[in-house]
């Protein structure tokens, strides 16, 4: 087994597209959940509404990339509204079922053949990509060091998501710190209490939602732009649990829990992958028991297991402080 | 600790289950294919083919239907071809079917060589699909005017048989999401789990069935409640190994909630990883012909299990109205700490709600394999619209679900009148997004008591 | 002692019993006629014809009533009455089916929770809502009224509420000093005792400067080497110009602090009057335990009452839980 690759596979998953998609996810879910104890199962469709709404404007309508870009934050911006509207006046699971529902509807939306005069059908939409690396000022070749050496498309895209991020991170710290962050962190722990102090609890709800939302769909900008293609598969509920996960590995409520929690989900999944690719070819695993594609199939079941564990056992991530386990245990 | 220990009881009864599918099923591949033959060109590799003597079920491609009214056309040739480029042929058998396998996912055109034929004329020769992986995209072509109302697209005009037609198929539907959203609801109702992972708990009993059936060769009618029993043991287990220890740990519900969606990947890919990514078929009753019952047209099966579901359906509604177990299974769903404190066992009461709710999704999936086929998508692709059918009815109460499933199955089937069949489910799912809007309580339900 | 011994002292106990409102109070009270819906000199809050059915069940039944302005108004009833529905009804936690209610003359029927407590009326609940996983200072901050920084738009830029924040900090350290939580400033308010938490969500509502408060049990799991502070914190209320209403089981409780006391059963207002009159009143006795008690409680009658109470709040606080997060 080639260890060498395995190891350097998994530094770059560190810093790699896939970490800076999630934990930009995650960021909206954490806004979303980690804060304001709202329950989207749909991040999903935030992501793929930004994701199509460049795609579509830039390929299908010939537009500019920033009016691609504002096509998808004011899509999550409504659908935010079209889905709190009705369910944030309820209780925590309707949204939750509600969400997870309009992510369903959004992607067979996208995937289906009636609509594939705009959203290019379930094969999706490619060639829409040109505009953002016409702006990269990096020239032909290769950057970065040691493992981390990255061709100038893709460092370029890197370079933008990973500022966004931080960005989105600032962000959320300076609202966290706020009095709004405060209400925001009342609701979820109690939102009758901060109802009853005076506090328009739907309004900071949908603020959040909304929000958050934006942020996801500026995961879907790095996701679409990173594979210069969207495909309606790729936004299945699937994503939204991933990014779960990795919220939940970093800690809800923490400023950088996603992206530490993407950081250490994406470096798993590498290791994992690769370890049990490199068995399988090296022949430690009988293909009786596992061939090359079931590799795959491996890494659900291992995020399945992990949530689990976590929300068993930790809670609030692994670096979650102790004091508040102790109250989140009730 | 032990407690905890205990956890991973159900997991690990869940996991032996699919290894024992999973291998039985593959070895069960090499017995002979019933449908037709088909031929690859050479050069173009075999789909998913890197294993060594590929079963001949291909990862994925097109199964292929041939009919004129509802007897299939044999012998006619098929062509599969991918932009210009031809990539298989295949001729059908006496049922009129063909599976012909493709090297990758992607948008196939399949061609019937009309002169095949014996001089019928198709209403279309060409079709084009979509193959997605690790699927068997079906491909009907018939001939003539269509003679089983329903399945053509509707020329000029609603016709009252294809409505019928509709209706029986949305009842066939109805009744396989009510049986499903029984369980999920009468869990919801005692426990407050909004349980993410029981899709896969009707997966769980196709696939269980399955194994009896096809891998071990019982006859489905064996097979079939043999697949409920361990289905509902399933249930007991989790409820045993996971639910129980959480409840006693006063886990959260929203912590419970995210524990079932791990739950719910972790079997959905087990299931993957040892059933694999094919639709499959149990071995009795394929290819049943449709009987026609004044302007409905049904294979007996459909009757039969559309009867098996009703039956259940009533037992169930009779043991809830009539059983002491069943009233106390309502006032536990009602109000579980008043009933605890006029002395109902409700640990019990969660224990049988838990089996009978986890043998009654089983039993949805036996029938719902029997309508599309067994695949490892099937319980997370129902799920929201048994989500959908329990918010219909009320969260929480065992007669709304009932309602409420079969509503939802009328709806997606009596809507595809005027919504593109592939858009079906979004409308269902519209809806289940306006009732939260107009009556969150559900059609059945109360009006909520705050502070 | 408190920073704000100005006040009529946050300490508990008689010295309190004679202040000056509370003698105002009960001179104005004086010459109401002692039944349902008497008018009052100065009433603060009038409600008329309010009803809430659940199903077929009519829990409340209000024709009329009126709360006066500055007194300490207690609203007792046996389980079941609608105390705690009238409550919500009241503080637009609920909604009537009919009714009409009016407060500083201001309608506030059917006005959300939020602008309820925006006038100047704000609740504490039976199961006290302490924000688990915010400190005790956080909590106290979050009660403030009007505070800029909880604006989306300001949130970001610091300067636009820091001034506000550190006012506001202030006046909480005071709040929390004279209701002796100093010392957990900053300590998460979840790991605060039971008796502690009804302080501070008492204080918590103070935060907000509230003309009329209203506390849903105030005593209810509260240890009772702490009842007699809260007493005192009560009545440390009207001193300062508030006005209460409270809801409460404990008999004692009431006679002790409160001016007025208002009955309920079966979801109607069966009888009102100064605490000693309503006690001795033969329909209320009736009304509230059910006809088999004639006069104030034997010990041992308490002690099966309040076993029986607590029971009944474990189950309720069992069931509060279930609901929490559907």
């Amino acid at each position: 087994m080639d260890w060498g690759s395995i190891i350097s596979n998994a530094l770059r998953s560190v810093v790699g597209l896939e970490t800076v998609i999630f934990a930009m996810a995650a960021v909206g879910l954490n806004v979303q959940f980690g804060y304001a104890g709202l329950l989207n199962f749909g991040q999903a469709a935030f992501v793929a509404i930004g994701a199509y709404g460049l795609a579509i404007m830039v390929f299908f309508a010939g537009l500019s990339l920033w009016v691609g870009l504002a096509v998808g934050i004011g899509g999550a911006v409504v659908l935010a509204l079209l889905l709190g509207v009705p369910t944030l006046r309820l209780r925590a699971d309707y949204l939750a079922i509600a969400t997870i529902a309009a992510a369903e509807i959004v992607r067979i939306a996208f995937r289906s053949s009636t609509l594939r005069e705009w959203t290019g059908g379930s094969n999706g939409i490619t060639g829409f990509d040109g505009q953002f690396y016409a702006l990269n000022p990096l020239s032909n070749g290769t950057y970065g060091f040691g493992p981390w050496r990255f061709s100038e498309r893709l460092t370029w895209v890197l370079l933008v998501g990973w500022v966004l991020l931080i960005l989105f991170c600032v962000l959320v710290w300076l609202l966290m710190r706020s009095p709004w962050g405060r209400v925001l962190k009342g609701i979820r722990e109690d939102e009758d209490a901060v109802r009853s102090l005076g506090k328009n609890v739907y309004a900071y709800k949908m603020q959040a939602l909304i929000i958050g939302g934006v942020i996801g769909a500026f995961a879907g900008f790095i996701y679409a732009l990173g594979r210069a293609a969207v495909q309606p598969d790729l936004y299945g509920t699937e994503l939204t649990f991933f990014a779960y996960t990795v919220l939940l590995v970093g800690g809800a409520a923490r400023v950088f829990g996603p992206v530490v929690g993407a950081a250490i989900f994406w470096l798993v999944l590498s290791l994992t992958d690769n370890v049990l690719a490199q068995a399988i070819n090296a022949g430690y695993v009988s293909s009786s028991i596992m061939n090359p594609n079931q590799v795959g199939q491996v890494r659900f079941m291992l995020v399945g297991v992990l949530l689990m564990l976590l929300m068993i056992y930790r809670p609030q991530g692994i670096f979650g402080d102790k004091r508040e386990i102790a109250l989140n245990a009730r | 600790m032990r407690k905890i220990a205990a956890v991973w009881v159900g997991l690990v009864l869940a996991i032996l289950a699919t290894f024992l599918t999973g291998t039985m099923a593959s070895a069960s591949t090499a017995s002979p294919s019933p449908t037709g033959v088909a031929s690859t060109p050479a050069g173009s590799p075999t789909a998913g083919g890197t294993s060594p003597g590929a079963s001949e079920q291909p990862a994925q491609g097109v199964r292929v239907f041939i009919r004129e009214g509802r007897q299939g056309i044999a012998g006619a040739k098929v062509t599969v071809s991918q932009g210009d480029k031809e990539v298989a042929t295949g001729e059908t058998d006496e049922r009129g079917a063909v599976v012909i396998g493709v090297p990758a996912a992607g948008e196939y055109t399949v061609t019937v060589d009309t002169g095949s034929l014996g001089g019928k004329e198709l209403e279309s020769d060409t079709i084009t699909r979509e193959v997605r992986p690790d699927e068997i995209a079906p491909v009907a072509f018939r001939v003539g005017q269509p003679a089983a109302p329903g399945e053509g697209a509707a020329s000029g005009g609603i016709e009252l048989s294809l409505v019928s037609q509709l209706v029986a198929q949305g009842l066939r539907f109805g009744l396989i999401i009510a049986l499903a959203a029984i369980g999920l609801s009468l869990i919801f109702g005692t426990t407050g789990l909004t349980n993410f992972a029981h899709g896969e708990l009707v997966t769980f009993g196709a696939v269980v069935a399955y194994l009896f059936n096809v891998t071990i060769g019982l006859p489905l009618l064996v097979a079939a409640p043999l697949a409920v029993i361990v289905g509902g043991l399933f249930g007991w287990a989790q409820d045993r190994g996971l639910w129980g220890p959480l409840r006693n740990r006063s886990t959260g519900l929203i912590a419970m909630m995210i524990v079932s969606i791990g739950l719910a990947l972790l079997l959905r890919y087990l299931i993957l990883f040892q059933f694999g990514g094919t639709t499959k078929s149990f071995s009795d009753y394929q290819g049943q012909a449709g009987k026609a019952i004044g302007p409905v047209l049904l294979r007996p099966i459909d009757m039969i299990s559309m009867g098996v579901a009703i039956i259940m359906l009533l037992l169930v509604s009779v043991a809830l109205l009539k059983t002491k177990l069943g009233k106390a299974t309502r006032a536990v769903a009602d109000n579980p700490a008043l009933a605890a404190s006029t002395g109902i066992d409700v640990d019990r009461v969660i224990r049988s709600v838990w089996i009978s709710g986890a043998a009654l999704a089983a039993l949805a999936g036996v029938l719902l394999g029997l309508v599309q086929g067994i695949n490892y998508q099937m319980g997370l692709q129902i799920l929201l619209l048994v989500f959908a059918a329990v918010i219909l009815g009320g969260l929480g109460t065992a007669f709304g679900a009932l309602a409420g499933g079969i509503v939802v199955g009328l709806f997606i089937e009596v809507s595809t009148l005027w919504v593109p069949t592939e858009l079906k489910n979004v409308g269902a799912l519209a809806v289940l997004i306006i009732i939260l809007l107009v009556r969150p309580q559900g059609l059945l339900g109360r009006r909520e008591r705050i502070g | 002692m408190p920073a704000d011994s100005s006040f009529h002292t946050g300490v508990p106990g008689a010295t309190v019993q004679n202040g000056s409102r509370k003698a105002v109070a009960v001179a104005a009270l004086a010459d109401v006629p002692r039944e349902p819906g008497a008018p009052k000199p100065d009433p603060i809050l009038v409600a008329d014809d309010v009803t809430r059915r659940f199903g077929g069940l009519t829990a409340v039944d209000v024709k009329h009533v009126e709360i006066q302005r500055g007194a300490i108004t207690a609203l007792i009833g046996p389980n079941g009455a609608g105390k705690t529905t009238f409550f919500n009804l009241l503080t637009g936690f609920d909604r009537p089916d009919t009714g009409e209610w009016r407060f500083n003359d201001r309608s506030l029927a059917r006005v959300p929770a939020h602008k309820v407590a925006r006038y100047g009326m704000v609740r504490t609940f039976q199961l006290t809502k302490a924000l688990s996983r915010l400190t005790v200072i956080e909590n106290m901050r979050l009660g403030a009224g009007g505070q800029r920084g909880e604006r989306l738009m300001n949130a970001l830029f610091r300067p636009a509420w820091a001034q506000q924040e550190r006012d506001n900090t202030a006046r909480a350290e005071e709040l929390l000093a004279r209701f002796k939580l100093d010392t957990k400033r900053d300590d998460f308010a979840g790991s605060l005792s039971g008796g502690q938490r009804k302080l501070l969500e008492m204080a918590r509502a103070l935060m907000s400067e509230p003309e009329m408060v209203m506390l849903d049990e105030p005593m209810a799991g509260v240890n009772p080497a702490l009842t007699q502070s809260l007493l005192g914190h009560v009545k440390d209320l009207r001193e300062q110009g508030m006005t209460v209403l409270f809801v409460e089981h404990d008999m004692d409780m009431v006679r002790d602090i409160s001016d007025w006391v208002i009955v309920m059963a079966q979801g109607k207002i069966v009888a009102e009057g100064p605490p000693d009159d309503v006690m001795a009143n033969p329909a209320v006795i009736d009304a509230y335990l059910g006809g088999h008690h004639d006069a104030p409680l034997t010990e041992a009658e308490e002690q099966r009452q309040l076993a029986a109470a607590e029971a009944e709040l474990e189950a309720e606080h069992a069931a509060a839980e279930g609901d929490g997060a559907r």
